[in-house]
């Protein structure tokens, strides 16, 4: 069995008439990247801030390791924390700022030198102890930070949107080169962020947040493919939205008609009563250009080309259903299959049954 | 390009005026005063003579070292009741209370120095209010006199300067990222070592500043020894004085007036050597 390094129970923050997470209730194996995904102000900061000891929980516990964290503070817990904008000490050179919590710890001066070297070269940082932190690239000044942290191997790594000051290009890099150091070190991640890609690319498991609460905790294969609340289906990935109502319901699937006239079939989570509304989301990617007409089984209706969004490999047609106004987004690979296609061609499209996900209308948060 | 230039003369003129006029001409006068002497026919010659007369008469360099180290003490004094002020100030506080705090900080300033001095007096004179309170509530038997005496006088002076150290410290700690006191919390660092390692390396430009300006302006101050110290209590900008105004004896005056520049220059760079500090750094 695995050892939970972080266990979060009902834990609750309020700030006056305030709640700024309500009742969330998680845990993280040993070893594992758990990130927290949600727009800002959903309160993951908040909740972060919890776990390192520097906002006092209104209710709940927080056990790190089984050790309940109850009126220990932050410099007494074995978990630090990766602020979003690093917080590296400008007055001290990369070396100090590494060897600061092991000098707190009181440790000798000899190990402390061992120490730093040795988190120094695994951050790919060897040699980088004399200079100072204003030399430090954007990468590099969080490679320290990181270093900063894992020195003191905590039962528990917290990060709080490390990478939101870096550019993509960088970002792009980071992330991956953050995965590898997590898989390399083994340290326990809890990562939060509100970009999907940052958390779909690194973590084992994703929560995501939204005004407070979790909607969903799961791999990111699973939030992709099967969100279990609308706002997990709009916030992860792109979609198409429809609203729509169920025309007949048959068993695990149901005919929906949206409101632009359209009837599908789709598969359905639960059973749904006839002429009950729901919201049917559909992923850019899930929908076929022109399938063979033979292909039985198919959604298919027909829809106007408005646009082309050229973007490499993440190109998009912007499309409007035949005599309707909503806009859709399709993916467009990028394989000169469609290379024929342009502005204002009539197409015919169509999805699989399974690849629609609908959820009834009252759950909808917007 | 035509305008450029006219504007910066016009800038430059009156600053070029005000330093050449009123601070460089009078020092070189003063500094050329200070090398010549009377002698007794009454002619005036070169001579080290002023000079000699501080070393050899032991109370005007007993007064310079006691001047000198007393305003030292001020300075360190003023930095420990300023420093915490601060602090409260810009990073307890809830923030909508700042703005409040230093105008409560600054309020006692609008009032000249040496109407702050004498509501000391009346405090502290011996038919002043503490001694009444004291009298009243049997404390005391009969009156004390509080005033002109070294304590009284330090605690003025530190009175006297605080604001000048307060608002340095003020303005370092807050560009100071709470994320850094925070960062340093979470790695394990308590109270203190956050204080030692993280605040003051911080804050050590305006602390250096505040402390250069209270140095100065306490080696400097005249009302505050000579109303509070009195007598007991000599300064050196006394000494000054009674040469210049009391003794008419204006070359042995200038000759004190520059022994306290380089003291006050020899001190300076001595505390900004031992805080490792650049003056340009201090300055901004």
């Amino acid at each position: 069995m695995m050892q939970i390094d972080l266990s979060v129970r009902n834990v609750t923050k309020k700030f006056g008439d305030f709640v700024a997470v309500k009742n969330v209730s998680f845990e993280v194996t040993d070893g594992r990247f758990f990130s927290i995904l949600g727009p800002s102000g959903c309160g993951k900061t908040t909740l972060l801030r919890m776990i390192a000891g520097l906002t006092e929980p209104s209710g709940g516990t927080i056990e790190i390791r089984g050790r309940n964290m109850v009126g220990i503070p932050p410099n007494k817990r074995p978990v630090n924390l990766i602020f979003q904008h690093l917080a590296l000490f400008p007055m001290m050179d990369v070396g100090e700022n590494v060897a600061f919590g092991l000098r707190r710890r009181g440790e000798s001066r000899s190990v402390i030198k061992k120490k730093v070297e040795a988190i120094l070269d695994r951050v790919g940082l060897t040699g980088f102890a004399p200079k100072t932190i204003g030399q430090l690239s954007g990468g590099q000044k969080q490679r320290v930070a990181i270093a900063r942290s894992l020195v003191l191997e905590p039962a528990v790594l917290l990060l709080d949107e490390p990478l939101g000051a870096l550019d993509l290009k960088l970002r792009e890099q980071m992330k991956v080169e953050l995965k590898k150091l997590q898989a390399k070190v083994g340290t326990t991640f809890v990562y939060i962020t509100h970009d999907q890609s940052e958390a779909l690319v690194m973590s084992d498991h994703v929560a995501v947040m939204n005004g407070g609460a979790f909607e969903q905790i799961d791999t990111p294969q699973n939030l992709y493919n099967q969100p279990a609340t609308p706002f997990v289906a709009r916030f992860v990935g792109e979609n198409n939205v429809w609203s729509g109502k169920i025309l007949r319901s048959l068993g695990n699937t149901a005919v929906v008609e949206t409101v632009d006239g359209n009837c599908f079939r789709t598969k359905i989570r639960e059973p749904m009563e006839e002429g009950s509304p729901v919201v049917l989301f559909l992923r850019p990617e899930a929908m076929m250009i022109q399938p063979d007409p033979s292909r039985r089984g198919l959604n298919r209706f027909e829809v106007v080309v408005k646009d082309i969004l050229f973007d490499g490999a993440n190109s998009r047609l912007l499309a409007h259903p035949l005599h309707r106004e909503a806009e859709l987004l399709l993916a467009l690979p990028q394989n000169r299959q469609y290379d024929y296609i342009r502005k204002n061609d009539k197409l015919e499209i169509g999805w699989d049954v399974q690849s629609g996900i609908c959820f009834p209308e009252r759950e909808s948060r917007f | 390009m035509h305008f450029k230039r006219w504007g910066l003369i016009l800038f430059i003129t009156p600053v070029l005026l005000w330093l050449v006029l009123l601070i460089v001409l009078p020092q070189i006068d003063m500094l050329v005063m200070s090398f010549r002497s009377e002698t007794a026919e009454g002619q005036v010659i070169w001579s080290l003579s002023n000079y000699k007369s501080f070393f050899e008469d032991s109370i005007y360099w007993l007064t310079f070292v006691r001047t000198a180290l007393y305003s030292i003490l001020v300075t360190v004094l003023t930095f420990l009741i300023a420093f915490p002020v601060a602090f409260f100030i810009t990073k307890v506080v809830n923030p909508r209370f700042q703005g409040f705090l230093l105008v409560l900080l600054l309020v006692p300033f609008w009032v000249s120095e040496l109407v702050r001095v004498y509501g000391w007096m009346i405090l502290l004179r011996e038919s002043g209010v503490i001694n009444h309170i004291l009298l009243k509530m049997g404390v005391l038997e009969k009156p004390v006199e509080m005033l002109y005496n070294d304590a009284a006088m330090v605690m003025g002076l530190v009175y006297t300067m605080i604001l000048f150290m307060v608002i340095p410290i003020i303005s370092v700690l807050e560009s100071l990222d709470d994320s850094l006191i925070e960062a340093a919390y979470d790695l394990g660092a308590n109270m203190w070592s956050i204080l030692l390692r993280i605040v003051i390396p911080h804050a050590s430009p305006g602390i250096v500043s505040g402390a250069i300006v209270v140095f100065m302006l306490s080696l400097g101050d005249y009302l505050t020894p000579k109303l509070i110290g009195g007598k007991n209590s000599l300064w050196f900008t006394e000494q000054i004085y009674n040469q210049f105004i009391a003794s008419f004896n204006w070359n042995q005056g200038s000759a004190f007036g520059f022994l306290l520049l380089m003291l006050s220059s020899l001190v300076v760079w001595a505390g900004l050597k031992l805080s490792r500090q650049d003056l340009k750094k201090v300055v901004q």
